[in-house]
């Protein structure tokens, strides 16, 4: 008795020990891997290949900080959460960073103490329906079953639309999206709702994609991207300039076919410094003045990254939209390398 | 003349705590105590000093805000609106209910099987031995996915039964069995009807008078009086009497096709997710329950079943009162741990989608609030209240059929 006690207690204080740790650079570097937090299994967003490796639009943050920290996009330790435990891992110091289609919320941002560092997908929650249950519109539900994957924004949105809509519901908690989905084609429930994107990739696993239909309203903003733990900035910011890599090179035209030619020196200042033959700004990150050009030549830009995950080639099969580039119409921008 | 040597009165030393065989053992218990004392704290410090780095502060204020969310099952009133704490307690209710459900379902396959697999009946027998070995030697969380597996795959969804040419008809025109759950007809109370529930308490008390007045009669004089059929009509005619005399104030709110083009509406609506983990937790436990039975039998000697036999008692009777009765002293013990069992692993009712505490407080409010220490405490403070209550309450009960020794 009195022993478990002691080791309860040991248990405890091993997990909150090696929180708090500054410099997560040095952490990383000192590893030799950067343990980064990805969903237990979202195709398209992360999800191992037949061949076991991580693949998706998630994935690809991971590596590109990687690459620019430690040069090598296979350096990173995948550690695959529930929409339970990733805060509780990232905040622990178990992961460095969280790349989990997280939307950014005010009480996450400044209760939980996460910094958001970015943007890296605009999505909004919506309603996957069966064909041939003959629903047109969200509004029409009033009285069916919902499956929700518990522990996201999801479930609190939902609450809102309903209630705001005056109409009746049952809510289906699940804990991971396989068993939602599992319930949901069962029939245990009438609807399954989540992300847009995340419904997208669950439809395109699905045997007759073709026999269910998402409905029209999105109901909620749910804006996803990377975080860290409040503390780091540095940390935070190389999260943050790695992504902003990416989305600029599209800008600029950089692609991973073209980076190492471009790196060579081209006529356009911005090019230059982002891929690092002009100006110190790797340095001033931390990092090597070619960080940014081996993000873009084993990742790719921020439109290859889409097109190869989620575009409207694949499976998944989403457009752009909102994701496109500012110059195209969309909410994608980044600041200026200066 | 003797002389009288009293035994030498040595002065306390400080290295008789270790020398002195009277001291030592409390010594060292003292210099464990401390040791313990010291880690604990050391632990409890480490973890408030790494909190505090991380700029997080241990605050239950979180408790008063508004959930957001929904719970499908509710056994108080709740909706989005209300407060975490009233989330807490509807999950609460919930574990509550599946515990107390699965602790008498668990008790009533426990006691048929452990006594089944003592009969005389080598078929018999052996289908209890399968079952309880089978049960009890897989995980209770594969049996409860499982059993909730095969519920939402074998029974139809609720649309069967939709419509206004449905393809199934309701089972006697009163129950539904769809893979979301049973529904049943709710009783409607109306204006009259505390006359009736009232009517039926009396009888009750009036039943419970009438047998001990038999049992007493049978001891004093021998005159067997009837017990079977006085009691049924005690029990049931005053009260139908009055349910027509009230002109009929109880209806029956049946589930209704119609209402919903999604699921049937009206009546009371048993979720899958309930019954999944309710049947799991029972069948699983009573495997283990049908085990400590038996034990508990096979410990009563055998002279006293023959005796029983001897005087003439049927077999049924000596199990009922013979051995059953002196077969308890060694079940209630272990029994204690199972009950326990049942609540403790009721937690992972969330696995099927049941708003247990696990699931609302330590599930849902955790996540929307990041407030983890603080729910984790709270769940642990629950969990151990309920054991300990639970443990004390069979304690009493055990006091009371224990052997008394004068």
């Amino acid at each position: 008795m009195k022993k478990s006690v002691i080791f309860s207690a040991l248990t405890i204080a091993g997990l909150s020990a090696s929180a708090a740790a500054a410099g997560t650079l040095d952490d990383v570097k000192a590893r030799g891997k950067l343990n980064c937090g990805v969903t237990t299994g979202l195709v398209g967003f992360a999800a191992p290949n037949a061949d076991g490796r991580w693949e998706g639009f998630d994935v690809a943050v991971c590596r590109a900080v990687a690459v620019a920290t430690l040069g090598d996009e296979n350096a990173v330790e995948f550690v695959p959460t529930t929409g339970k435990t990733r805060f509780t891992a990232l905040a622990s110091g178990e992961i460095d960073m969280l790349a989990r289609n997280t939307t950014w919320t005010l009480s996450r941002d400044a209760d939980l103490k996460f910094t958001f560092v970015g943007v890296n997908y605009y999505d909004g929650q919506g309603f996957m329906a069966p064909k041939d249950l003959g629903v047109a519109s969200a509004k029409d539900l009033d009285g069916a079953t919902v499956c929700i994957q518990t522990g996201t924004t999801t479930e609190l949105n939902l609450a809102d639309f309903f209630r705001s809509n005056n109409i009746s519901y049952e809510p289906v908690p699940i804990e991971t999206n396989a068993e939602a989905q599992q319930q949901y084609l069962a029939g245990a429930c009438d609807v399954f709702t989540t992300d847009a994107s995340g419904l997208a990739a669950t439809r395109a696993t699905f045997e007759n994609p073709a026999d269910h239909v998402l409905l029209p309203e999105i109901v909620s903003k749910e804006p996803l991207g990377p975080l860290v733990r409040h503390g780091d900035s540095e940390w935070g910011d190389i999260v943050r300039w790695s992504l902003n890599a990416m989305i600029t090179a599209e800008e600029l035209g950089i692609t991973s076919a073209n980076a190492a030619e471009m790196s060579a020196g081209t006529n356009n200042p911005e090019i230059n410094r982002l891929l690092g033959s002009e100006g110190t700004l790797g340095e001033m990150l931390g990092l090597s003045a070619d960080w940014a050009k081996n993000i873009i030549m084993t990742q790719g830009n921020y439109g290859e990254v889409f097109e190869n995950n989620i575009g409207e080639n694949t499976a998944i099969g989403l457009s752009r939209g909102l994701n496109s580039q500012w110059t195209d119409g969309g909410l994608i921008y980044s600041p200026p390398f200066r | 003349m003797t002389i009288m040597t009293e035994p030498p009165k040595e002065a306390f030393r400080l290295s008789m705590l270790i020398n002195d065989t009277r001291y030592r053992s409390l010594t060292f218990q003292a210099i464990a105590a401390i040791a313990l004392a010291l880690i604990i704290f050391y632990l409890a410090n480490n973890v408030a000093t790494n909190l505090a780095k991380l700029g997080l502060n241990i605050d239950f204020s979180f408790l008063g805000a508004q959930a957001g969310y929904d719970i499908n099952q509710t056994l108080i009133p709740y909706s989005s609106q209300s407060t975490n704490l009233s989330a807490a307690f509807v999950g609460i209710l919930n574990t509550l209910l599946v515990a107390f459900l699965a602790c008498i379902t668990a008790t009533i396959f426990g006691v048929l099987a452990g006594v089944l697999r003592l009969s005389n009946n080598w078929l018999v027998r052996k289908l209890m031995s399968f079952y309880v070995e089978i049960f009890r030697n897989i995980p209770v969380l594969i049996w409860i996915l499982m059993i909730y597996g095969v519920m939402t795959i074998s029974l139809s969804g609720p649309k069967a039964y939709l419509g206004a040419e449905p393809s199934k008809e309701l089972f006697l025109g009163l129950f539904a069995f769809t893979n979301r759950g049973i529904y049943v007809p709710a009783p409607i109370w109306g204006p009259g009807s505390m006359v009736v529930v009232v009517t039926f308490i009396l009888s009750v008390i009036a039943v419970i008078a009438y047998r001990r007045y038999a049992t007493n009669l049978l001891y004093r004089t021998g005159k067997l009086l009837p017990t079977g059929l006085p009691t049924i009509a005690i029990l049931l005619i005053p009260t139908i009497f009055m349910f027509f005399v009230m002109g009929q104030p109880i209806g029956l709110d049946l589930p209704d096709p119609l209402a919903n083009r999604f699921n049937l509406r009206g009546g009371l609506q048993i979720g899958a997710p309930l019954i999944a983990i309710w049947f799991a937790l029972s069948i699983y436990t009573g495997a283990f329950i049908a085990e400590n039975v038996r034990a508990g039998i096979q410990a009563v000697s055998k002279g006293q079943t023959e005796a029983a036999a001897a005087l003439g008692l049927r077999s049924a009777r000596i199990m009922s009162l013979v051995v059953l009765p002196q077969a308890l002293r060694v079940i209630i013990p272990p029994l204690i741990s199972q009950y326990l069992n049942i609540t403790k692993n009721s937690s992972l009712a969330i696995l099927v989608g049941y708003a247990d505490v696990t699931a609302t407080l330590g599930g849902i409010t955790l996540n929307q609030t990041g407030r983890a220490i603080e729910c984790i405490l709270l769940l642990m403070l629950f969990y151990l209240i309920i054991s300990l209550t639970i443990s004390s309450v069979i304690n009493v009960y055990n006091n009371s059929i224990k052997l008394k020794e004068r």
